[in-house]
């Protein structure tokens, strides 16, 4: 007896609402973008400078008592937040602490972290400061750049790629779905106000691998069932290949979800935030790589006629395999 | 038909093996890591029973190499350090200043009396009496310049002398202060190396980064605070003479001098001629040591030069006081009581035992050419790394699980094949990160569990493709190959791209991403070869023994 997620034969029509998918995700994206524009992202101190500490003790934490503990010291804006997480233990109270960049400080201010250790350590006698990273506003700077390049520069990458091993329209449908991806990841990130900061640009980079490789495997099939069903029409082909490989997308996502999961659960709140963008972008990266990649491919409409290669084809890598 | 090589069956499973056992030695972390450390201790001559011991855990037939834990996981300090290069074009100024002076002075004839202006502080302005005699002024001066070599420019000179009127203006050429900047951050760099290991930790990572910054990290200690008391001071040692002494610090000071206080007597300057009579660079060694009142002290030794400089001075200016500065504050201003020939001496002051000793260290380990201005700085302590590698290895080990028991329903036998080459993939891949000495992170953890989850993909592909050349029955021979044969393009086209966006995550990212990049790019490496070889191999070896008529994938 076999765990099956998909029957062995479907024949789902997956563009009989076409446009009503693209609406959907359309409107998605205009709320990602107008959440974006309205609140910002929740920038951790690796974007925007500034220190956070990370404090454990054993005592209950009140708020409250940190921040009139700190507040004498004038540093402007400080955020104080208690940290629950399955994976601790009885007397482990865990708070974070976030200091903005002090101003005309281009270095990092040795003084300001020792006079809040200080007073800290004045009302609750026990704490212990496991971690302490601050960042100066020079290198904050110099982050955000890199992490857009970075993100810039791999779907720049792989639109090429894709075109080298299809044809323009499929590199077009790929990155779509790649920008749909990323800008509804900002978005929930910027709509949950969850910490946005070095780590979560690996984990978007890492979504644009995963919706890739969902899209390039629909993708691939697409192309073999071209040269198989000659005479039908586009949209037929499509389906029947999406139809084909839902089998293998469904299994796909559900394993890396499984593990996901698993690590968002147990793997304690140091990464939760980064597995989070994940999870996220295993979800809307499975969606995006059927209802838009294979979308904006039927809308583009892909040359049919392969008797006669032509050199602008763009194909003369597609054959490399098998 | 299914049929692989003998020598391509050899070849994969002693891949397989060989990487198992690179792997080997992280499943006995502790242990390794003991024995490898007393082994480098016997290596550096400390050889007693315990450290042979320890050496004997674990065999020296087998791999010792281990994954790093990045400071995440373990714990330490990292620290981010911009070297302020232009530090060293006032002292590079201030040193060709006597020079300059000596060279004018024997040119008195024609440019006349010369006069030192007050200026910024990477220049030096000469004013000469006899504006006629400009011509012959920069002459000389230019004389003085050395060639520079560069890859651009042939015939550079370090310095730059112009005319302002009647002064001379006398500048570092930018190509000497490009290469006076590489200089001082290699410098630093090497300095910060030396303090670091006559500290003693363990395995510290030193590096440059870009034109003008350093990388720091240390495993293990305590705090970045601890970490900057040892390579944020300067150090800078000098000697100079003491023209006055008083409690107003901004006195007025005659040109080449300059107002500097007391460590110990709060409210005290000295103002002490700006060119010193010897300096720390010219010392060869530096012990803590004590007075002859028993307080804490550092003995220091010069070298030939600096011995034959500091007796000289000392012979001239008996009874006149001079002053002893370190990092612009004066740790004691002691009048010379005689000629002092032998270039050793003794360094008192308000010394506690362990700031003597940090003096001598640093003393020893030489000054900074320059200012360091911490631009990162991150400590995590031990127990915050011990948590999230435990928490990890949890979620690991569920993970896996998860993955094989599903793969195992949805697949049966087949699925049991794709689960041994899953076990294979995560042994290698933590062969292939001990191999390389890579550095395992926190998302590095995350990176495995994303490749315990993906890596099956390769063989899901595989068997979906299998299923559906089972439905065009052409007997299960045919269809496993074909299986293999219609999924390595699709394979491929998702593991490339995928592996694309780990190499861009790899150039650009740093620390602890860098580290989820690389088990990421690894992880496709490894997955890609277990589903088109190890499974493969496995299938085959199955059909060949059973001959089945039918499968069920």
């Amino acid at each position: 007896m076999r765990l099956k997620l998909v029957p062995q034969n479907t024949s789902f029509d997956f563009f009989s609402r076409w446009k009503v998918w693209l609406g959907i995700s359309g409107l998605m994206m205009v709320i990602a973008f107008t959440s974006f524009m309205l609140q910002g992202l929740n920038f951790g101190i690796d974007f925007r400078g500034g220190t956070t500490i990370r404090t454990q003790s054993a005592v209950e934490i009140d708020v409250g008592v940190y921040r009139d503990a700190i507040s004498p010291l004038e540093l402007g804006d400080v955020t104080i937040t208690e940290i629950f997480d399955p994976t601790f233990g009885e007397d482990e109270n865990v708070a974070m602490i976030r200091i903005q960049a002090q101003e005309d400080a281009e270095a990092v201010e040795a003084a300001t972290i020792t006079a809040v250790e200080t007073a800290l350590q004045q009302v609750v006698p026990d704490i212990q400061f496991v971690s302490v990273e601050s960042v100066g506003p020079k290198v904050s700077g110099e982050l955000i750049q890199t992490a857009i390049i970075a993100v810039a520069l791999a779907i720049g990458a792989v639109l090429v790629y894709i075109w080298l091993r299809f044809e323009w329209q499929f590199a077009l449908g790929a990155v779509a779905a790649l920008v749909h991806d990323v800008i509804l990841t900002i978005g929930i990130f910027s709509e949950l106000q969850i910490r946005f900061d070095l780590a979560i640009i690996a984990a978007l980079l890492t979504i644009v691998g995963y919706s890739l490789n969902d899209t390039v495997v629909v993708f691939d099939r697409v192309r073999e069932n071209l040269r198989k069903y000659k005479k039908k029409d586009l949209k037929e082909v499509l389906n029947i290949s999406i139809n084909e490989t839902l089998s293998r997308t469904v299994m796909t996502s559900v394993t890396t979800l499984l593990a996901l999961i698993s690590l968002y659960v147990l793997g304690g709140d140091v990464i939760r935030g980064f597995v989070f963008a994940m999870i996220w972008g295993v979800i809307v990266g499975t969606y995006s790589s059927v209802f838009v990649a294979s979308t904006i491919l039927l809308w583009l409409g892909v040359k049919r006629d392969w008797s006669k290669p032509s050199k602008t084809a763009g194909n003369q890598f597609a054959n490399i395999d098998a | 038909m299914l049929q692989i090589d003998t020598w391509k069956r050899v070849l994969i499973w002693l891949v397989c093996v060989t990487g198992l056992l690179m792997a080997l030695p992280n499943a006995f972390y502790t242990r390794v890591e003991q024995s490898n450390d007393a082994k480098a201790a016997i290596e550096l001559g400390v050889d007693t029973p315990e450290m042979q011991a320890e050496a004997g855990q674990w065999p020296n037939w087998l791999p010792s190499s281990l994954v790093n834990l990045g400071l995440d996981l373990r714990g330490g300090a990292h620290l981010l350090a911009e070297v302020q290069v232009q530090d060293v074009y006032e002292s590079r100024m201030e040193a060709m200043w006597p020079e300059i002076r000596d060279a004018l002075r024997d040119e008195r004839s024609s440019v006349g009396t010369i006069r030192r202006q007050d200026s910024a502080p990477d220049e030096i302005r000469v004013r000469i009496s006899q504006p006629e005699g400009m011509p012959r002024a920069l002459e000389v001066v230019r004389g003085l310049a050395r060639q520079v070599q560069t890859l651009t420019g042939v015939g550079a000179t370090d310095i730059e002398a112009r005319a302002d009127g009647d002064t001379i203006v006398v500048q570092l050429s930018d190509a000497e202060k490009l290469a006076s900047d590489d200089r001082t951050v290699r410098q630093s760099l090497e300095i910060i190396r030396r303090r670091i290991d006559e500290v003693g930790t363990r395995e510290p990572t030193i590096q440059r980064q870009g034109a003008d910054r350093i990388l720091i990290q240390v495993p293990g200690i305590g705090s970045a605070g601890e970490l900057k008391d040892i390579i944020g001071t300067t150090a800078q040692l000098t000697f100079n003479p003491v023209a006055g002494r008083g409690t107003d610090p901004d006195a007025a000071v005659g040109i080449g001098e300059e107002i500097v206080p007391s460590i110990d007597e709060s409210g005290v300057y000295y103002t002490i001629e700006s060119a010193p009579v010897v300096t720390g660079e010219e010392l060869v060694d530096a012990q803590p040591a004590f007075d002859q009142n028993g307080r804490p002290a550092v003995n220091f030794r010069f070298n030939t030069s600096g011995a034959r400089k500091f007796g000289d001075y000392t012979r001239d200016n008996v009874g006149a006081p001079f002053a002893i500065v370190l990092d612009d504050e004066v740790i004691s201003a002691p009048v010379i009581q005689s000629h002092i020939p032998g270039g050793s001496g003794i360094i008192t002051g308000n010394f506690t035992v362990e700031e003597s000793t940090n003096l001598a260290v640093l003393l020893r380990a030489g000054a900074l050419p320059a200012g360091l201005e911490f631009l990162e700085e991150r400590t995590i302590g031990p127990e915050l790394g011990q948590d999230s590698i435990d928490a990890g290895k949890v979620a690991t080990i569920v993970a896996f699980v998860a993955v094989l028991v599903f793969m195992a329903l949805s697949y049966g036998l087949f699925g049991l094949f794709a689960n041994v080459a899953l076990i294979i993939n995560v042994g290698l891949l933590f062969g292939l990160l001990s191999l390389i000495g890579a550095t395992l992170t926190l998302p590095g953890i995350a990176g495995i569990v994303l490749t315990v989850g993906m890596a099956v993909d390769a063989n899901v592909l595989i068997f979906e493709r299998i299923r559906e050349e089972l439905k065009s029955a052409r007997g299960p021979a045919r269809a496993i190959e074909l299986g293999y044969e219609k999924a390595l393009s699709a394979i491929l086209d998702a593991n490339v791209t995928t592996f694309i966006t780990a190499v861009i995550l790899f150039a650009m990212g740093s620390g602890p991403v860098r580290g989820f990049a690389i088990t990421l790019g690894l992880g496709i490496l490894t997955s890609v070869f277990t589903a088109i070889f190890v499974t493969r191999l496995m299938v085959v070896m199955w059909f060949e023994r059973r001959r089945p008529k039918m499968i069920e994938v």
